[in-house]
This record gives C-alpha cells, sequence and structure tokens, in this order.
C-alpha cells in the first residue's frame, strides 16, 4: 500500500515538477507554455485521482450500482480544463504577435532587443 | 461661539492673502497693498482673541478625524497667544519694511517671496492655535516647507546649497526624531491633545519619558538647540526681511514655542520636574548658549553674527522650559517676546545697512554710524535689549530665567545666563562702536553707489541724507535706507523700549498656564 | 425584490456586458455602456455595505442550492469594503479611459478593451464575492486572463512580452492556488470557504493541510507581488495602456491580498495558522524587503510608470506587514491601506496617463518644464506623491500612523523605525520628479500650457482629493476597516 498506493501521487508530483521546470528553464516561449501545459495537467490529475473510490464505479445512477466515485472533483476539472484551454491560447496567440513585433521567439533573444531599445 | 468660529478665519485669512497677491502679480502697489491690508486684518483678528483668552476662555475649534481621537484641532491659550500676537505684529512691521527693502534692492521674484511670506505666517499661526501635537506638526511642516523658497529666493548655486542645508536639517530632524516621538506618544498615552497638566503622567515611565524628551527637544530642529542649529546660518543667505521676520521670529520661535508647549502641556512641568531628564537637556541648551555666543564673536559678516545671536538666545528660551519651574516657563515665554523685538531691530537695521551702503561685512562698517545715525541707534537700542539692560524688555526676561535657575537651585545656569550677557555686549557693542567712533576708511566713497530707489521715494531720501552729517558731500544721496525701512526700524527699537514697561501684563497673561500645571 | 438578489447582480451585470460589447463593436458605444455598467456596479456595492452595515453578513445561494453543496456568495463587512473599492475605481476610470485608450490603443482593438476590462472587473467582483475556494479560481482566472489581454494591447512591443511574462506566473500562481484547494478538499471534502473554516482545525496537523498552505501562500503571493515573486509586475504595469494600468495597480493586486486575507484568517483562521506555523515572520520580512527594495529600486527608474509600479511593490509591503501582525490594529491598518493606496496609486498613473497623453511618454527627462506646462495635472503628482510619502492630511499618513500604532503594540519598535525609514526613500523618488517637472528647463517643448483634457484631469482629481478628504477624515475609513479585521479577528477564535 505504502508505495505502490501512492503511485499516482508520485507521478503527478514528477509530472508537476518537469512541468514547473520546463517553464522556468526554456528559453524558448512555446515550449514555456507546453511546460505550463504539462504542470496543468498534473494537478487535472490529482483532482481526477482524488475523486476514485476503490472499487467504485463511473458514478451513474443505476440499479445496481452502489459504490461509485465521486464525481465533483471531475466536474471542477472540467472548468479547469476550459481555463487552461483558454490561458494556452491566449498565451500561444501572444508568443504569434511578439514572433511578429521582435521576429524571434526566444527570450534571451527578446531580452536583448528590450535592452537595445 | 463667534470667538471659536473665528479661528479658522484667522489661519485661512494669510492664505487668502496670499491669492490676492497672486492675482496682483502684475501690479507692485495693489499686490503690497494686499500683504498690508492682510497682516493687519490678521492683526486684528488675534488681538480680538486676546480679551477672552486673559478672562480665562479657551476657544476651540475643530474639523475632521484623521485618526481616531486626532482631529485638525484649534485651541487658543496665552502661550500661543502671544506667539501668534507677535508673529502677527511684526508682519505688518515687516511688510512695510520689506517693501523698502525688496524695490530698494531691486529684488527678482518679489510676488513669489510675499506669497510664500503669507502662507509662511498662516502656518506660524497654525502653531500657534494648535490644539493638539499632530495639527501643530502639520503646521511646523508647512513652515519649513513654505520657507523655503524664501531661503533660496537669489536663486544661486550658494542660495541652493543653503537651501538644501536648510531642508535637510529640518525636515529629517522632524521626522526622524520629532514625529516619531509623536507617535510614540500617542501609542504610549492615547492622545495628543494639549492639556493643562500635561498627558503623560502616570502613563509613561520616566525613563521612556526623558528619551522622549530629547527626541522632542532634539526633534524641533527649529529650536536650533546643538548640534542641529545649522540650518539658521544657512537660512541667512535669503533676502532681509525673511532673516528678520521668520529666522529671528516666526520660524524660530515656532520652534521654541513648541518646546515650550510640550514641556507644559504634554509632559506637564511637575511631570518633567520628576523625571529630571529634563537637567542633562538644560545642561545642552547652556552649552549651546555659550558656544553659539562665541562663535558669534568671530563671525565678520553681520547677518552670520546675528544668527549666531539668535541660536544663542533660543537656548535661553528651551532652557527656560527644561528647567522645569513655573517662572522658567514664564521666563522662556516672555523672552520669545522680547527677543523678537530686540533680533528683529537688529535685522531690520543690518539689512538697511545693506540697502543703503551694501555692507555686509562688520569690518567694513568702520564710521558708517555717520552716514546713518537712527540706523545705528536703532541697532543700539536692539543690542541692549538683547544684552538685558534697563530699561530695555530684554532684562525682564533674563530677570525671570535667572530668577528660575535660583529657585531651582541650578547655580551654574544663573553664571551661564551672566556670562552669555557679557558675551553679548562683547559681539554686539563693538559693531555700534565702530560705526560711531572709528572714521570711515577713505578708498570707501566712490563706488558703493547711491542704490537708486523706487521713484516716489527719492525726496525723502534726500531728507535722510541731510542729517548725517559732514560726511554727507562724500556720500550724497544714500546715507539712509529707505524711509519704509526707517520707519519699521525705528518703531521695533521703540517697541524694546516700550516693553520694558508692559513686561508686567505679559507675566499676568501667561501665569495662568503654570497655575494650571500646579493644580 | 432586487435587494434580495444584490450579490449575484454585482457580478453577472459585468458579466453579460461583455458579451454585448463585442456585438457592439462600435467604440463609442461599448465606452458608453461599459461606463453605464460600472457605475451600477458601484450603486449595487455600496448598496451591499449599508446592508452589510445595517443586518450583517449576507449570504446568498446561487440557484438555491444550500452550501456546501451549491455555490454560496457571502457579503460580510471585509468582502462589501473590497467590492466598493473595486467598483468605485472602476467607475472613477471608465469615463477617463475613453481619451487614454483612444489614444494608446489602435481604433479596431477598443471593443476588445472595454469588453476585457468588463471582464475583468467580473473576475475581481466574483473573487470578492464568492464565498467558494474553487469558484474563487474561476474568478481569478476569468480576471487573469482579461488584464493578461489588456496588457498585451499596448503600442508598445515590450507591452506584448509583459503580458506574456504575466501569464506564464500568474498561471504557475494560480494552478498553485487550486493545488491547495485541491489538497484542502481531499481532506475535508468541502470547497466551501465557511465550511472549510470549520473543518481545518481537525485535520490542521496533517502534512496534506500544511502543504495545502505553503501552495495556497505561494500562489497568492504570486498573484499579490510579494517580494520575491514580484518579477511579473513592474514591466507589466510600466507597459501596458495607462488606463490599463491604472485600472490594474488600484484593483488586482488589491483583490489579490483580499483573497490572501480569506485563506489565512477565515479558512485557516481557526488555528490562528500565523503564529502556530510561524509564517508570522517570514511574511513580516518579506514585507519589509518589499518596503525597502520596492522603494530603492524606484529610485533608480527613469520610465515614471516603472518607478510607481516598484513603489507599489513597497505599499504591498505595508499592506503585508499590517496583516502579519495577526492583531486588530494589524490587520485593519493593512485593509486601510489596501483603499488608500488604491486611491493614491490610481491617482498617480491616472496623472501618468494624462502626461503620455500629452507628451507621449512616461519618461522623466521627458517630463522637464512640466510643472509649466501642465500645471493642473502635476499639482495632482505632487498631492499623490505626497500621500504616498506619508505626509500628513494625506490618506497615506492614516494608513501609515495606523501601521505604526499596531506595530507599537505588538513591541516591534525597530519595525516601527524601518517604516519611517522607508518613507524616506519614498520622498526621494518623488522628489526626483518634482524636481525635473517644476525646476528643470525644458530643453526643446514649447513651454505653452498645454493641460490634458478634462474628462482625464477630472477623474484623476476625482481620486487625488479623495486621497486628501479621507486623509482629513480618515476614522470613516479606518471604522469599516476596523469592523472588517473585527469579524476576521472573531474567526480566529
Amino acid at each position: 500500500m505504502e508505495f505502490s498506493g501512492l503511485f499516482v501521487y508520485w507521478i503527478i508530483v514528477a509530472l508537476m515538477m518537469s512541468g514547473l521546470y520546463i517553464v522556468i528553464a526554456q528559453n524558448n516561449l512555446v515550449k514555456k507554455i507546453v511546460g505550463l501545459n504539462v504542470f496543468q495537467v498534473s494537478v487535472f490529475l490529482l483532482y481526477i485521482t482524488m475523486g476514485k473510490v476503490t472499487g467504485g464505479t463511473a458514478p451513474i445512477l443505476a440499479d445496481n450500482i452502489t459504490v461509485y466515485s465521486n464525481p465533483l472533483p471531475h466536474v471542477l476539472i472540467l472548468t479547469a480544463i476550459v481555463v487552461g484551454v483558454a490561458t494556452t491560447s491566449l498565451g500561444l496567440a501572444l508568443v504569434v504577435r511578439i514572433h511578429e513585433a521582435y521576429g524571434t521567439i526566444e527570450d534571451d533573444e527578446i531580452l536583448e532587443q528590450d535592452d537595445d531599445a | 461661539m463667534i470667538v471659536d468660529q473665528m479661528i479658522p478665519w484667522a489661519i485661512a485669512l494669510p492664505l487668502l492673502g496670499a491669492v490676492g497677491i497672486w492675482l496682483a502679480r502684475n501690479h507692485a502697489n495693489v499686490r503690497e497693498t494686499i500683504t498690508l491690508v492682510t497682516a493687519v486684518l490678521l492683526f486684528i483678528i488675534v488681538a480680538a482673541f486676546f480679551d477672552d483668552v486673559a478672562a480665562g476662555d479657551r476657544p476651540a475649534w475643530s474639523y475632521g478625524e484623521m485618526i481616531p481621537g486626532l482631529s485638525i484641532a484649534f485651541e487658543l491659550e496665552p502661550l500661543g497667544m502671544i506667539f501668534a500676537g507677535i508673529a502677527s505684529f511684526l508682519w505688518i512691521v515687516t511688510t512695510v519694511y520689506a517693501i523698502g527693502y525688496m524695490r530698494g534692492h531691486h529684488e527678482k521674484n518679489q510676488t513669489r517671496f510675499y506669497v510664500c511670506f503669507a502662507i509662511a505666517i498662516s502656518s506660524a499661526v497654525g502653531i500657534a492655535f494648535a490644539g493638539n501635537m499632530l495639527t501643530l506638526f502639520i503646521f511646523y511642516e508647512i513652515l519649513t516647507i513654505s520657507t523655503f523658497p524664501l531661503v533660496t529666493h537669489s536663486g544661486t548655486d550658494a542660495a541652493k546649497r543653503a537651501g538644501r542645508i536648510y531642508l535637510g536639517i529640518l525636515i529629517s530632524t522632524s521626522i526622524g526624531l520629532q514625529l516619531v516621538a509623536i507617535i510614540w506618544t500617542y501609542s504610549l498615552t492615547g492622545t495628543l491633545d494639549f492639556t493643562p497638566g500635561g498627558i503623560m503622567e502616570g502613563k509613561v515611565q520616566p525613563v521612556l519619558a526623558g528619551i522622549l524628551l530629547a527626541m522632542y527637544v532634539f526633534g524641533i530642529g527649529k529650536a536650533a538647540v546643538m548640534p542641529f542649529h545649522r540650518w539658521l546660518p544657512a537660512a541667512m543667505v535669503a533676502p532681509t526681511p525673511v532673516s528678520a521676520l521668520l529666522h529671528a521670529v516666526a520660524v524660530v520661535k515656532a520652534g521654541v514655542f513648541t518646546v515650550l508647549k510640550v514641556s507644559v502641556y504634554l509632559f506637564g512641568i511637575d511631570f518633567l520636574r520628576d523625571i529630571g531628564a529634563g537637567t542633562w537637556i538644560a545642561y545642552m541648551a547652556a552649552m549651546t548658549i555659550l558656544l553659539a555666543s562665541i562663535v558669534a564673536m568671530s563671525k565678520d559678516n553681520l547677518k552670520a553674527r546675528l544668527a549666531y545671536s539668535t541660536i544663542s538666545q533660543l537656548s535661553y528660551i528651551v532652557l527656560g522650559a527644561m528647567m522645569a519651574s513655573g517662572l522658567g516657563i514664564i521666563g522662556g515665554a516672555m523672552h520669545i517676546v522680547m527677543h523678537a523685538f530686540g533680533k528683529i531691530t537688529l535685522f531690520f537695521c543690518a539689512g538697511a545697512i545693506m540697502v543703503a551702503s551694501h555692507k555686509t561685512e562688520i569690518s567694513q562698517m568702520r564710521g558708517l554710524g555717520r552716514k546713518m545715525p537712527i540706523t545705528f541707534f536703532c541697532f543700539l537700542i536692539g543690542s541692549l535689549s538683547i544684552i538685558g539692560l534697563p530699561p530695555f524688555g530684554g532684562v525682564w526676561s533674563k530677570w525671570y530665567l535667572a530668577l528660575a535657575a535660583a529657585e531651582t537651585e541650578q547655580v551654574l545656569f544663573v553664571a551661564v545666563l551672566m556670562i552669555s550677557s557679557l558675551l553679548n555686549v562683547a559681539y554686539l557693542i563693538p559693531i555700534v562702536v565702530r560705526g560711531f567712533y572709528n572714521d570711515p576708511p577713505i578708498e570707501n566713497h566712490d563706488h558703493d553707489l547711491p542704490v537708486s530707489e523706487s521713484d516716489h521715494l527719492e525726496p525723502l531720501e534726500h531728507l535722510a541724507g541731510d542729517v548725517s552729517g559732514p560726511h554727507q558731500w562724500k556720500l550724497a544721496g544714500c546715507a539712509e535706507a529707505p524711509p519704509l525701512c526707517l520707519v519699521a526700524l525705528a518703531f521695533t527699537a521703540m517697541g524694546c523700549a516700550g516693553l520694558f514697561f508692559y513686561a508686567d501684563s505679559i507675566y499676568q497673561f501667561v501665569l495662568p498656564i503654570i497655575q494650571g500645571g500646579a493644580s | 425584490m432586487i435587494e434580495a438578489h444584490l450579490p449575484i447582480l454585482q457580478v453577472i451585470i459585468p458579466l453579460l456586458a461583455a458579451p454585448i460589447c463585442v456585438f457592439l463593436r462600435h467604440p463609442v458605444a461599448t465606452w458608453a455602456l461599459t461606463t453605464v455598467v460600472s457605475w451600477i456596479c458601484l450603486a449595487i456595492s455600496i448598496w451591499l455595505l449599508q446592508q452589510v452595515q445595517a443586518g450583517g453578513e449576507i449570504i446568498y445561494e446561487i440557484g438555491g442550492w444550500a452550501a456546501p453543496w451549491g455555490i454560496e456568495y457571502r457579503v460580510d463587512m471585509l468582502s462589501a469594503w473590497v467590492l466598493v473599492i473595486v467598483t468605485s475605481i472602476g467607475a472613477v476610470v471608465m469615463p477617463y479611459a475613453k481619451l487614454s485608450a483612444e489614444k494608446e490603443i489602435d481604433r479596431d482593438r477598443l471593443y476588445i478593451f472595454y469588453t476585457m476590462m468588463l471582464l475583468c472587473e467580473t473576475g475581481l467582483l466574483g473573487i470578492t464575492i464568492t464565498g467558494d475556494a474553487f469558484n474563487l479560481f474561476v474568478f481569478l482566472e476569468i480576471s487573469s486572463l482579461a488584464s493578461y489581454v489588456l496588457i498585451s494591447l499596448s503600442q508598445d512591443r515590450r507591452g506584448l512580452t509583459a503580458a506574456y511574462r504575466y501569464l506564464i506566473m500568474g498561471t504557475v500562481g494560480a494552478t498553485f492556488y487550486i493545488i491547495g484547494v485541491g489538497l484542502m478538499y481531499m481532506m475535508t471534502g468541502s470547497l466551501n470557504i465557511a465550511d472549510l473554516a470549520k473543518l481545518i482545525p481537525d485535520v490542521a496537523a496533517t502534512r496534506t493541510i500544511q502543504a495545502a498552505l505553503a501552495f495556497l501562500t505561494v500562489g497568492l503571493a504570486l498573484k499579490l507581488a510579494l517580494f520575491p515573486l514580484h518579477f511579473w509586475l513592474p514591466n507589466a504595469y510600466a507597459f501596458a495602456p495607462s488606463v490599463v494600468t491604472v485600472f490594474l495597480a488600484a484593483t488586482a493586486t488589491k483583490v489579490a491580498v483580499y483573497a490572501f486575507v480569506r485563506i489565512i484568517f477565515t479558512v485557516f483562521g481557526g488555528i490562528n495558522i500565523l503564529q502556530s506555523l510561524q509564517i508570522q515572520d517570514l511574511l513580516a520580512a518579506l514585507a519589509i524587503v518589499a518596503m525597502f527594495a520596492g522603494s530603492a529600486v524606484a529610485i533608480y527608474q527613469t520610465n515614471i510608470k516603472r518607478m510607481l509600479a516598484y513603489s507599489s511593490l513597497a505599499q504591498i509591503g505595508y499592506i503585508i506587514l499590517g496583516l502579519s501582525l495577526n492583531s486588530v490594529g494589524g490587520i485593519s491598518a493593512g485593509l486601510v491601506h489596501l483603499f488608500n493606496h488604491a486611491l493614491m496609486k490610481g491617482g498617480l498613473f491616472m496623472v501618468m496617463g494624462c502626461v503620455v497623453y500629452k507628451i507621449g511618454s512616461a519618461k522623466l527627462d521627458d517630463m522637464a518644464g512640466l510643472g509649466k506646462r501642465m500645471p493642473v495635472t502635476m499639482a495632482a503628482f505632487v498631492l499623490g506623491g505626497l500621500s504616498l510619502i506619508g505626509v500628513p492630511l494625506t490618506v497615506g499618513f492614516v494608513s501609515k500612523w495606523a501601521l505604526l500604532q499596531a506595530v507599537l503594540d505588538k513591541g516591534w519598535w525597530p519595525v516601527a523605525l524601518l517604516i519611517v525609514i522607508s518613507s524616506l526613500l519614498a520622498v526621494v523618488y518623488v522628489w526626483r520628479v518634482v524636481e525635473v517637472a517644476y525646476f528643470k528647463v525644458p530643453s526643446t517643448a514649447a513651454m505653452e500650457k498645454d493641460e490634458a483634457p478634462f474628462s482625464m484631469v477630472l477623474p484623476t482629481f476625482i481620486l487625488i482629493s479623495a486621497a486628501i478628504y479621507f486623509g482629513l477624515d480618515g476614522t470613516t475609513a479606518l471604522d469599516i476597516a476596523g469592523d472588517a479585521a473585527a469579524t476576521l479577528v472573531r474567526g480566529l477564535k
């Protein structure tokens, strides 16, 4: 139980950390957004895992179902996914405009151009 | 009730005057008339309060509530009345003088000068009438800021440098020490109202009260207790009317007035005596008295010498407050008046000399008294009053201060006062003596030429020249300063003499505050 | 009838107005709609505040579903107070926005600007009014996404990178926040803030809750730009269109502070988290560093919008310092500064908006001689600057006084000294502007009087005079903040 039971959580933490690492370490603006997505997805997984009840089925009302998973986290994550999509698309749109304005999407090159200005 | 409602007007009036002055900026005569009228009106309002306060009333007015229990509040009491009376009265005299001086000296930006002057007077009145320490502090800061353009009036690099010293010392001491002390007081006592008998007794431990007292006295940089005195000589780059009214009366007296007010109404005389912390501050004040007098002797520039003399005289008042005896407070309060008249006379004379002969250094003034006899005679009177000789007002304040020192068995302070009087003689009288007895240097006659006066003043100017004796032929047209200057300085000199006879009414007027403290 | 539904109307009206703007498209029509909506919002929030003052907390169940299953809106003293701050800033900014936005935003994007302003206000109001921790996240993202767009509307290309960086940091912060909420849900099974406050004490000792607290704190500290998580803020404020800066500076960080207060003092109120986990010292230390670092860096800025942004960091330090005192006095000092800082910083950024409108730059060097050229506008700057320093008769003084008293009550007198010293740094950076504007002779620009338009100067002066008025009459705001703080601290027990 100890390790295997927490297995999903380990995966979540690994995803979370790699996502955050990509956000911080990557120089490319698009890759940063990919990192942000990985990071957010790890949180989605966290919520979904939380709702799982051992032995439970999908939360559908039927006669022979007595044990079912908690549906609330799933619903919450639907919202969070929408927010995540919005963020990603806005971020990508910004990257497109940055590319138009600077001619590059590398962070250090942008900084260089700003310093010159 | 009507009296209560008048209080804000006394503060607003100079501000309205300032607006009027600014509106009339293109018409010199209208502008100066407005200044004069405002000054007279202000004095009338302030004078109207006197009877009520003397009868024991304490008119009050307040507005808003910044912090729970803290408003912009005014409350009239004898100490404040004296300060307000002096400031508003001498404003009239100074305005008369300033019109002569500023025109005679062809100063630029005269409108700014009169506007800032009016704002400064307004804040001086605000300080005088303040009903709590926070209100006082606010007007204290406005006074500092409004006098800054006056100090840097000439706009030269030297003036700007002096302005930075001025602002730097006054602002940093007031925020770094005084404001902190105010906040601390509020945090300990929950109030900042000026209350007869003080607010601290029983709420503040003696040791802490000693620290607070030091923070107040040194935080009130305008009182110029050493080592925070450097701003005052620096301020002497200002035009002379500014030095006269603001840096001999309004600004510096605002400082010592605040010290008195804090001692009497925040600490309370009894509590001050109990904690005994005043003593070592009194030693600092005594040291300032002596050191500043000695420095004054070494100064050749007349205004600088007077400035150091002021520093020394201010510490008389601080000393009076710190001795924590009723007589000391009375002596201090009285010295505010006496020194105001004496020192303003001296500054007026210094300005008159500068306008009439363009001389600023004492060493250049040999024989000048024969050309400007009225000026030098008045200088003598002012000096005698400062020194404290009868029949001039200055004798009484020193008398009470010395009595206080004797009463509290501080023989040392009696000695300090006496030595200081001797030093006063040593640095003031030679100026007069040199002016009357030494022959003027011969090479002196040609280039220091007649300062041309405003046209309508000229006939009188010649008139003044006629009385200046046998040397007139060398110095045609430049014997005395413009008559407006002369009138003003003669008037304040007479005041010095007059106060000798009215000292008792001041005594009676101030007496309630120490009785209030004792009861 | 309407009265019962005020809480939902507060949020739904600007939310519905936003898509209407998209359909209207016409710049003037969208502006008019936005302005009217912002005034309606202000009226509602004042109405709510009065109701709360008269009858205590208002609880509104959305769709009739009772909490903790449904989402509820809760208006207590604190949230009513913050609602009034946000809506009144909105109501003053919108009339100002018209000319400023026309000048600084491309014409075909103006309708987007108004749409996003409405969405941003919706989000901020939602954060304040909601009683549900997850719902708070949703509104947080609505306001954040809107503000990323608003910043990117700038004609300066650096606005784009600033918006991008803010997007990255903001999303990380918000995601941290939901991690924290998730962990709390894991332990308590509830998302309702009031419900959480009851359930948390039982499980407070677990590591999960401690981790949740850490995630929540870091996430919100990112959003409210607490040092050292502030890097997104200066550029975002400096390069956004001026009117956006006004709005965000006066409201967005304030609402983030509100969310932080909710978490620390309401959700974790039952266990007095500041003391039991020693975060008190940490917060106070960060706040003090922010006070100094913010002001010190501000001194060296040549772009005045950026300078004011760094000054905001310092001011956030004052607010957090007040909160970290964990006493009624301290919290109310922090909350009153929330309001006061919104007034003065809003006013100051409005001044910069006027300056940019006239001279097209916010650089210090270009401001030479402005004291003569735009005397009214610069007078507003001086007054706002005095307030920033904390000169008596201004709001800045009231909040600093309250903060100092609270600090002294705790006996932290060295901190009191630091507050005073840091105020002197404000003197330096305000003075630099005054010196250039009034005493430096401009090289080329004409000395002709050339004031910003009335519709921009008037809102500026409304905020600045409010900063003076509430400085004279500080107790009105202090009383409300004190009540709000007292409710929070009652939650502590």
